[in-house]
């Protein structure tokens, strides 16, 4: 298939599509609003639906409504409209429902601002909902990522039965690039023979549910749900590493902050100065295994990230103090510069000489 | 042998947990009833609310979804659009549909959901422990409100059937109660009728009823049905507000 240009928020509405996602219930916020006018647009020629919700909560819930009738559904927001969402889907990975929730994320927090932010990693990988839940949450870097990660996260929230939240901010969901639509590896997907479809006088009633009174039934179901995320963890880990060989620093960055990053590691390269990329593209599971594979040469780890800094808590954990972690961040939609990180970077090899 | 009274199919064999006079139990039976003899309970899909009736997922014989709190309207839009063939209701308290879930169930309204919502007010917060409600009576004394219910700095007691009746979308909206046979009798019949235009497909019907609650009113359960008829009635007038043939 030829690669066609499109806008990021329109990509990954046509990847759902193209996953066989019929149903889509939203609400407008800035920088996602062309994903759900995509959705209007196209869904009913398919004979699917796009129903544009009284509030994100609502939202969020007709979506867990749609997730209990055994039907692939989406739903999209941004930052403030995700932290909305997140009792709906604290109660979708209790009554373990699959769906796709997009966060195209924007600066905060309040209200914010409307320009690219990384400022909801913890909200995306910690959960903004009560209780002992996890969802795996991608962070592409590209439109073709996106769409790729789009069609696959439909898959992935049908197998574990569980929500998958794609996370792309603002410069992901606004920029155009050209993509293609490619069918995702084949996955043995379950039956969904706990849906609500109506008993037909031939099977007992299905609940969806995610209440359990008796404290012990309640462990017990927390200790399945735990099961499953371990799976998650072994299973559904990815990263890109990047002129790591030979690295002395490694920068951790996800996202569009992943391509600044990539300019200047090429950029420093060029004065023959070793840095590499570590590139988590699932941010939960987070890629420790990749950790692992930092070459000996290495001296120390800068985080980059849009935000104050939060992934770097990921990454302190699974350093353990081995290596001096660093960061820099630039927050409230502000674009770190390639410059900027070079002269980091050449701040921190200095200092470690 | 005769038999002349039995369990109906639309209910489990479970054993309600309601308290003794409380009347959700007759209007679980109502509803399961009608589903019955529709012949739809097959087809049924329910929607439970939080609150007393948080439970009500294990006593309907039909597949039944529990929501958050007040977003009751919301899960029952997405499993009716998803799946139009079905049958789907929504049995909801006044904390959970007139206070916290009021924009849940008046958007429902607003887009003519084709689904139909059991709204059960009997005016406080059961399962919680007597809480006051927005559907309180002006006076009523609950543990929020122990001097009873203010009017300046409480409100007037929100009523919902008129609220909804204001909505286009809601062409059927319709206040019974169940204090005495003659009444329980009348709110299966406007039970019915929500369900017949839901099978229609004409919008979305909503049948407010009038419940008791003696454990947290602190009356006898005999009492209770008393202080319905005398106290909640002449605020929540009984009657039909909506009806498709009068909102053509």
């Amino acid at each position: 298939m030829a690669k066609i240009l499109m806008k990021g928020n329109e990509a990954i509405g046509a990847a759902a599509i193209k996953a066989g996602c019929k149903y889509f219930f939203g609400y407008p916020i800035t920088p996602q609003n062309e994903l759900p006018e995509f959705m209007s647009r196209e869904l009913p020629k398919i004979n699917g639906v796009f129903v544009q919700a009284e509030s994100e909560i609502s939202a969020i819930n007709m979506v867990y409504g749609a997730a209990g009738a055994g039907l692939r559904v989406m739903t999209s927001s941004s930052s403030p409209g995700l932290a909305l969402k997140q009792e709906g889907i604290s109660y979708i990975a209790g009554a373990e429902l699959p769906c796709v929730i997009v966060n195209i994320s924007r600066g905060g927090p309040g209200l914010g601002g409307i320009q690219p932010s990384q400022a909801d990693y913890y909200m995306c990988t910690r959960g903004g909902g009560n209780g002992d839940y996890r969802h795996l949450t991608y962070a592409p870097a590209t439109i073709q990522e996106a769409v790729d990660l789009t069609i696959e996260a439909f898959d992935v929230a049908d197998y574990y039965r569980n929500p998958v939240i794609i996370l792309g901010d603002g410069m992901i969901g606004q920029m155009m690039e050209p993509v293609e639509f490619r069918e995702p590896k084949p996955r043995a997907l379950p039956k969904k023979d706990w849906a609500t479809t109506g008993t037909e006088g031939k099977r007992k009633p299905n609940i969806i549910n995610s209440l359990a009174l008796d404290p012990a039934e309640l462990e017990k179901h927390n200790f399945k749900l735990d099961k499953k995320y371990k799976e998650m963890e072994e299973n559904e880990v990815l990263y890109e590493m990047y002129k790591m060989e030979d690295a002395e620093l490694v920068i951790v960055a996800y996202g569009t902050t992943s391509r600044i990053t990539k300019n200047a590691i090429d950029a420093l390269r060029e004065e023959n100065i070793k840095v590499g990329l570590l590139r988590p593209i699932t941010i939960w599971p987070f890629p420790n295994k990749a950790f692992m594979e930092i070459p000996e040469s290495a001296k120390a780890i800068l985080t980059v990230e849009m935000s104050m800094g939060q992934m770097i808590d990921d990454v302190k954990i699974v350093n353990e103090g081995r290596l001096p972690v660093h960061f820099y961040g630039r927050t409230g939609g502000m674009i770190p510069t390639p410059d900027a990180i070079i002269e980091k970077a050449k701040e921190i090899l200095g200092g470690v000489k | 042998m005769t038999v002349v009274f039995e369990r109906t199919k639309g209910l489990t064999d479970k054993q309600f947990h309601y308290c003794p006079g409380c009347t959700h139990g007759v209007i679980h039976r109502l509803v399961a009833e009608v589903l019955v003899e529709l012949g739809i309970l097959g087809k049924t899909i329910g929607v439970a609310p939080v609150g007393c009736s948080v439970l009500a997922y294990d006593y309907f014989n039909c597949d039944m979804h529990e929501a958050a709190h007040g977003r009751a309207p919301a899960v029952a839009t997405g499993i009716k659009r998803t799946r139009p063939e079905n049958v789907v209701f929504t049995y909801q308290g006044d904390g959970d549909l007139a206070s916290i879930g009021t924009a849940e169930i008046v958007h429902a309204a607003h887009r003519g959901e084709r689904f139909t919502t059991i709204f059960v007010n009997n005016a406080i917060y059961g399962m919680t422990g007597g809480q006051m409600a927005p559907t309180t009576l002006i006076g009523q004394k609950s543990t929020t409100s122990p001097n009873g219910r203010d009017i300046c700095t409480m409100g007037m007691p929100l009523r919902v059937s008129e609220m909804m009746a204001t909505i286009h979308g809601a062409v059927f909206v319709e206040r019974v109660s169940v204090h005495n046979v003659p009444h329980i009798k009348k709110a299966k019949k406007a039970i019915k009728k929500a369900f017949e235009i839901q099978l229609e497909g004409k919008g979305f019907g909503i049948v407010e009823i009038l419940s008791t609650c003696p454990t947290n009113w602190g009356i006898s359960p005999v009492d209770s049905l008393k202080w319905l008829e005398d106290n909640m009635i002449p605020y929540y007038p009984l009657g039909n507000f909506r009806s498709p043939e009068e909102g053509k």
